[in-house]
C-alpha cells in the first residue's frame, strides 16, 4: 500500500473518478496547468485533458453556477474554491441554489456536486483563508459537509462524495495537507459519508472533534492517558449529517464529553451536536458537556494565531473541568 | 443586422507617451510636470523597486509574512497614485501597498501588515485608504459607495480602485462600475493587467479583447494605457481624476504591465505558467529602465541620484523592520476589544479566559 500525504490521497481521489466516470470534470482557479496553488490536482491536466479539468475565470459565484449548469447537463463537476474564506463570493450558489435543486424540483433535477476548497488555521495566511465556516454550510439543509482528518480518510469520503447525488462542501484542512503520511490503498473505495469514526477507543470521557482537531485531541488523549484518564476520541467527518448513533453509543458509555472544535464559540457544529445530546441522552451525562473552541472573534490576525487556536492544553484542561465535576 | 463588437474593440488602442527607448512618442499628452516632480517620480519608482527586493530577502529571512511582489508594476501603482490628492480615497488590492506607502503610510505599518499584526492596518488620519483587500473584486463595489459618499458631500475628491486582470472576471467588479456610473460617482477603476491571475492568463479569463472595453457596457469612460510608461498612466489617472471632479462620472483604466516576480511568496513558481522568453520581452519594457533613458536625456537623473535613492531607501528599511520588530505582539484581547464598540457580555467573559492565559 502506499504512503501518501493527505494531499496526495485528494489528488489520487480526483485521479481515480476522472478514470472511473467520463461526466466528472474537475475547474477551478489554477486548478489546470498549474496544479492548483496547493498542488491538489497536480498532473490531472496533463492526464485527462483541458476538457475534463481545467481553469475557469477568477470568479466564485461563476464557478458555483458552472458547476449547477454543467449537473443540469449530467455532469459530475467537482469544482475547487481556491480557498474556503472565498465562499461568501459563492454563497448563494451553494446554499441559494444548488442546496435547493432537488427540493425545489420535487426531485425532477438534482446537482451531483462535490465543492472542494481548504480551509483552517496555523499556516499564516492573510486574512479570509484560514476560517472555519463550516457552520454556515451545515445550516442549509440540502447540502453535506465532510472534512477528513487522514489521507486515507481523504480519498474514500472524496470518493463518495463524488459518487454522491446530492451536493457535498468538502473542507480539507491545509495544516494536515502535508503534515504527515499514511496507508492509502491504490485502488478506488469509498469511506462512508454521514459516519464518524472512534479513532481512539476510552471509557471516561468521549472527546468529539474533526478536522485537525482530531489531532490535537489525540494528543490531549495521551496526555491524560499519563493521568490515568481513559479518553475515547471520536471523529465527527462528516459534520452535516452527524452520525449521533456512533455519538450516542460512546456518550452512554463514558457519560461525559468534550466538544473541540477550531472554529468560534458562537452558533457552530459543537452547539448543535450538544444539543442533539442533551435531547437524547441527559441522563446519561455525568457533568456538563464543555466546548474546546476558538474565541468569538475575527479569524486572528496571523501574528496572534497560536493563542488563538484551541490546542491539546485548552482540552486537557477542559476534560480534567468535566472528569471532576 | 450590424456587428458591433468588433468596432467597439477596435478603438481601444493603448495609450503611451513614452516608448521602450524612453522617447517620447506622444508630445500633445505629455502631462505638465516640472523637473522637481520628474525627479521625485523616478525617485519613488527607484525606492518601491529597493522595497520590493529587500521585502523578498526578509521573507524568506521569516521576518516578513504575506508578501505580493511589486516589481514590474511601479509605473502602474505609481503613475496612478501620484496623480491624486491627499484627500483622495485609496481602495488597494494586496499588492497595492506602495500606493499606500506614498499616500503617507508609515513603512513599519506597511510591515506589520505582511506580518500579520492590526496595527498594521491603524492608518493614519491623512491616509484616507482602506487596507490592501484581500477578497478579489469586493474593493471595486466599495468603491463606488465612497465614490457617492464623496459626491454627497460636495468635495472635490475621487476614489481610487485597483485590481487585476483576474478581478475584472468577478461579478463584483461589474457591479461596481455599473453602480459608479449609474451615480456619476468621482470613481476611478484600475485593472493592472499583468497577464496573469496567478497562473491563468488573461486570454482564458475572458473573451474581450481589451479589458478597458468592459466599460462600455457600464457607460462609464475606458482607457487601455502602457503600464510600464509612468507618464502615460500618470496623465491617465489625471484625466481620470479631472473628469470624475468635474462630475463626468467614473473611468476605468486598463494599464498593461507585467509582475516580474511570482503571484505571492506563498510557494507560486511562475516558471509553471510563464516563457523564459515572455519574462525577457517583458523585462525590456521595465518602467524604472524607460523613465531612466528619460530623464537622462534631460539631465535630470545620473547615477549618483539613483544610488542616494537606493541608499536611502535601504536605511529606510533597515529603521521601518526594527520598529516593525519592536511593536508589542498583539494579543487575543486585543482581537476581542476590536470586535464591537462595547463588548457584549459573552465577549467580556472571553476576554477574562485570555487574560489569565496571556498573562502566564
Amino acid at each position: 500500500m502506499a504512503q501518501m500525504t493527505m494531499i496526495q490521497a485528494i489528488t489520487d481521489a480526483m485521479r481515480v473518478e476522472l478514470k472511473n466516470d467520463e461526466n466528472v470534470l474537475v475547474f477551478g482557479e489554477d486548478v489546470g496547468q498549474n496544479g492548483g496553488v496547493f498542488r491538489a490536482t497536480e498532473g490531472l491536466q496533463d492526464e485527462f485533458g483541458e476538457d475534463r479539468v481545467f481553469d475557469t475565470p477568477l470568479a466564485e459565484s461563476g464557478i458555483g453556477g458552472l458547476a449547477i449548469g454543467l449537473a443540469l447537463e449530467g455532469f459530475r463537476p467537482v469544482p475547487e474554491i481556491q480557498f474556503f474564506g472565498f465562499v461568501y463570493e459563492v454563497m448563494d450558489s451553494i446554499s441559494g441554489q444548488m442546496a435547493r435543486l432537488r427540493y425545489r424540483s420535487g426531485g425532477h433535477y438534482h446537482a451531483p456536486i462535490t465543492v472542494r476548497a481548504p480551509f483552517g488555521g496555523g499556516v499564516h495566511t492573510p486574512e479570509l483563508h484560514a476560517d472555519s465556516l463550516e457552520g454556515l454550510i451545515a445550516q442549509q439543509p440540502g447540502v453535506k459537509v465532510v472534512i477528513p482528518s487522514t489521507p486515507y480518510e481523504a480519498k474514500g469520503l472524496l470518493i463518495s462524495a463524488i459518487r454522491d447525488n446530492d451536493p457535498v462542501v468538502f473542507l480539507e484542512h491545509m495544516k494536515l495537507y502535508r503534515s504527515f503520511r499514511g496507508e492509502v490503498p491504490e485502488d478506488a473505495y469509498t469511506v462512508e459519508i454521514g459516519k464518524a469514526d472512534v479513532k481512539r477507543e476510552g471509557s471516561d470521557v468521549t472527546l468529539l472533534a474533526y478536522g485537525a482537531m482530531v489531532h490535537s485531541s489525540l494528543k490531549a488523549a495521551e496526555e491524560l492517558e499519563k493521568d490515568g484518564i481513559s479518553a475515547e476520541v471520536i471523529d465527527l467527518r462528516t459534520v452535516s449529517p452527524v452520525d449521533y448513533e456512533t455519538i450516542l453509543a460512546s456518550v452512554k458509555k463514558t457519560n461525559r464529553v468534550v466538544f473541540v472544535q477550531e472554529a468560534q464559540r458562537q452558533a457552530g457544529i459543537a452547539g448543535q451536536v450538544i444539543s442533539e445530546i442533551q435531547e437524547r441522552a441527559i441522563l446519561h451525562l455525568e457533568a456538563p458537556i464543555l466546548r474546546v473552541t476558538a474565541p468569538d472573534t475575527v479569524y486572528a490576525f496571523s501574528d496572534a494565531e497560536e493563542v488563538w487556536l484551541p490546542d491539546h492544553k485548552d482540552i486537557v484542561e477542559r476534560v480534567n473541568e468535566v472528569i471532576h465535576f | 443586422m450590424k456587428q458591433v463588437l468588433e468596432n467597439i474593440e477596435n478603438q481601444f488602442e493603448m495609450f503611451q507617451i513614452l516608448n521602450e527607448n524612453g522617447e517620447v512618442v506622444n508630445k500633445d499628452d505629455l502631462p505638465d510636470l516640472s523637473d522637481d516632480e520628474l525627479k521625485e517620480l523616478m525617485k519613488r519608482m527607484v525606492y518601491t523597486r529597493i522595497l520590493d527586493q529587500r521585502s523578498i530577502a526578509l521573507n524568506r529571512q521569516g521576518r516578513l509574512g504575506f508578501y505580493a511582489p511589486t516589481a514590474g508594476q511601479e509605473a502602474s501603482q505609481l503613475g496612478s497614485q501620484f496623480a491624486l490628492e491627499q484627500d483622495d480615497f485609496i481602495l488597494p488590492g494586496y499588492r497595492d501597498v506602495p500606493q499606500l506607502i506614498w499616500q503617507g503610510l508609515p513603512l513599519y505599518q506597511a510591515f506589520l501588515f505582511s506580518k500579520g499584526h492590526f496595527h498594521g492596518n491603524q492608518y493614519p488620519d491623512e491616509v484616507r485608504a482602506l487596507s490592501p483587500q484581500i477578497i478579489i473584486g469586493a474593493q471595486y463595489v466599495q468603491t463606488a459607495g465612497v465614490a457617492l459618499g464623496l459626491k454627497k458631500r460636495g468635495k472635490k475628491n475621487v476614489a481610487i480602485t485597483y485590481t487585476g486582470d483576474g478581478g475584472t472576471s468577478q461579478g463584483d467588479f461589474y457591479e461596481g462600475i455599473n453602480n459608479a456610473g449609474a451615480y456619476k460617482a468621482p470613481a476611478i477603476f484600475v485593472v493592472q493587467n499583468n497577464r496573469f491571475a496567478i497562473s491563468v492568463p488573461v486570454e482564458k479569463q475572458t473573451n474581450a479583447k481589451t479589458l478597458a472595453q468592459k466599460a462600455v457596457a457600464a457607460g462609464i469612460e475606458g482607457i487601455q494605457v502602457d503600464g510600464m510608461d509612468v507618464l502615460a498612466v500618470y496623465a491617465a489617472t489625471k484625466f481620470a481624476r479631472d473628469r470624475a471632479v468635474a462630475g463626468e462620472g467614473p473611468t476605468l483604466i486598463e494599464t498593461l504591465t507585467y509582475r516580474f516576480g511570482p503571484h505571492t511568496m506563498s510557494g507560486d513558481d511562475p516558471t509553471r505558467y510563464r516563457t523564459e522568453d515572455m519574462d525577457k520581452e517583458w523585462e525590456k519594457k521595465d518602467p524604472l529602465v524607460r523613465f531612466r533613458k528619460y530623464l537622462e536625456g534631460k539631465k535630470l537623473w545620473s547615477e549618483e541620484d539613483e544610488n542616494k535613492v537606493i541608499e536611502e531607501a535601504k536605511e529606510d528599511i533597515k529603521q521601518a523592520i526594527k520598529q516593525a520588530e519592536q511593536q508589542p505582539k498583539q494579543k487575543v484581547t486585543d482581537l476581542i476589544d476590536n470586535m464591537f464598540e462595547e463588548l457584549p457580555t459573552h465577549l467580556q467573559e472571553q476576554k477574562e479566559i485570555y487574560q489569565a492565559k496571556e498573562s502566564k
